[in-house]
């Protein structure tokens, strides 16, 4: 168990490895309750929201989901979020663990008459089932999802157990987040488990979570991006819509936008053994660029992959550089993202490399 | 295996004649979570007390392997090259690291099963 935001979470059931390979081939259920569910609603919810959010949520229908980030004034990363509009003037807002508190402080701080603020992570819980066969291997008693669009989402039964079905997720692979009241939710994974058993269907801990994200080249808070990293420099350029009209960080972020990022993320790749640490230094002819954001090793590619955010101009796909492995330089390649394109129908976050 | 002895760094050791058999512990390689990589020294080498011979790489972290016995590499387990993970599945059988030559007596400080069982659960606390 490791301490995650303030939630114990197991690295892994049984294996990482095999946690991991489970997703990519068959399907992995994760616990991630420790996410904060927040709702907002009320007649001023949209504006409310458009105010705090770079992405535009003004096209956003009812049922369909929505990847954003959240900035400061100068252009730095609160949060990456999701939001799922349930009506016009309700929507829930799925935000990061350890960002839970700030992340209400700040919400509160900007809330405006006509809108409320709910917390809803602890009666409401969140599991993910994510793999190329999720969907073939719903439990008896579950709803019809094959009209469920990527990053859509609506009211549902799972295993007889009433909630919201979503196809969304973090590792690249086709699948759901399904939110039910936390006192039925053990049914519910129980009943994911028991029923895929046979397929392969495994529970999966943090550790597979974060090499298939990873894979996926799916940003993480507080490694690949904070509030001293604009959206621009984590390869999220695209989250940010500076036409919708004004909103928190628009000034600053456009400034930034005409003169360009001053860093960006790249993925590279190592050999077997060399995996690439957080804050591991990231060099080019003897010269430090930048420092490694996110790595580990991937089981299912069969080597370490890494982000790194480097100075720009930056990196060319296959160029050579290094990065300090245990104290030595270790020889690297820059590489396209994401690393693997799994099931899912769509990415969350094309990234630029 | 009964006279299976371990160090506080969670190193195990087995004692046949002067060759000493050298591993990381049940306890320790679940702590690492999956090994990918073992760093290891060629044999021929002498290694002093405690000096560090090599890395283990989990998806977690690098850590570093002590010498549990001072003496001369005579064999390193090179399975452990195509399939690390027997670190994991057998830490105690196929997952053995490597073999010494023991120079000199064995260290008075190894530890019995029990006396490392406490080591282990003061770890985990």
């Amino acid at each position: 168990m490791v301490d995650f935001g303030g939630w114990e979470l197991p690295q892994q059931y049984t294996s990482i490895r095999d946690e991991h390979l489970a997703v990519r081939k068959v399907a992995g259920l994760f616990d991630i309750s420790h996410m904060g569910r927040l709702v907002v609603e009320g007649s001023g919810a949209e504006a409310y929201l458009q105010h705090l959010m770079t992405n535009d949520l003004a096209p956003l229908r009812p049922g369909h989901a929505i990847y954003t980030l959240m900035c400061k004034e100068d252009g730095g990363v609160i949060d990456d979020l999701v939001i799922y509009r349930e009506t016009g003037n309700r929507f829930l807002v799925v935000v990061n663990a350890a960002n839970h508190d700030k992340d209400i402080a700040w919400m509160r701080e900007h809330l405006v008459k006509g809108v409320t603020l709910e917390d809803h992570t602890l009666d409401l819980s969140l599991i993910a089932f994510q793999g190329p066969s999720a969907h073939a291997l719903l439990p008896r008693g579950s709803s019809e999802t094959d009209d469920i669009p990527y990053f859509g989402f609506r009211p549902g039964k799972v295993a007889g157990v009433e909630g919201l079905i979503s196809r969304t997720g973090y590792t690249g692979e086709d699948g759901f987040e399904l939110f039910v009241d936390s006192r039925h939710v053990a049914k519910v994974w129980d009943a994911i488990l028991g029923e895929g058993k046979s397929a392969g269907v495994l529970p999966a801990g943090l550790g597979a979570r974060d090499a298939t994200r990873l894979e996926a080249a799916l940003r993480l808070y507080g490694n690949d991006m904070d509030e001293t990293v604009n959206p621009y420099e984590a390869g999220l350029g695209w989250t940010v819509k500076l036409g919708k009209g004004e909103f928190v960080g628009r000034e600053a972020l456009a400034a930034v936008k005409d003169e360009g990022p001053k860093r960006t993320l790249i993925g590279f790749k190592t050999e077997p053994g060399n995996i690439p640490r957080h804050g591991a230094a990231v060099s080019y002819d003897g010269r430090r660029v930048g420092a490694v954001t996110s790595g580990t090793h991937s089981f299912f590619l069969g080597h370490p992959i890494a982000l790194a955010m480097v100075e720009v101009p930056s990196f060319r796909v296959g160029e050579k550089i290094a990065v300090e492995v245990r104290g030595r330089e270790a020889a690297a390649e820059v590489v396209k993202l994401p690393f693997y394109r799994g099931s899912a129908r769509s990415v969350v976050a094309p990234a630029k490399s | 295996m009964a006279d299976r002895r371990y160090t506080k760094t969670h190193e195990w050791v087995t004692v046949e004649g002067k060759t000493v058999t050298v591993g990381i512990t049940d306890f320790a390689q679940s702590q690492l979570g999956d090994v990918v990589f073992l760093e290891l020294p060629s044999p021929g080498r002498k290694l002093a007390l405690r000096e560090s011979f090599g890395v283990v790489e989990s998806v977690k972290a690098a850590s570093d392997l002590y010498a549990p016995v001072a003496g001369r590499i005579s064999a390193v387990n090179e399975k452990l090259t195509a399939k690390p993970e027997l670190v994991n599945s057998d830490p105690y059988g196929e997952g053995w690291i490597l073999k010494l030559e023991l120079a000199g007596d064995l260290p008075a400080d190894l530890l019995d099963e029990t006396a490392y069982k406490k080591v282990t659960e003061e770890a985990a606390h």
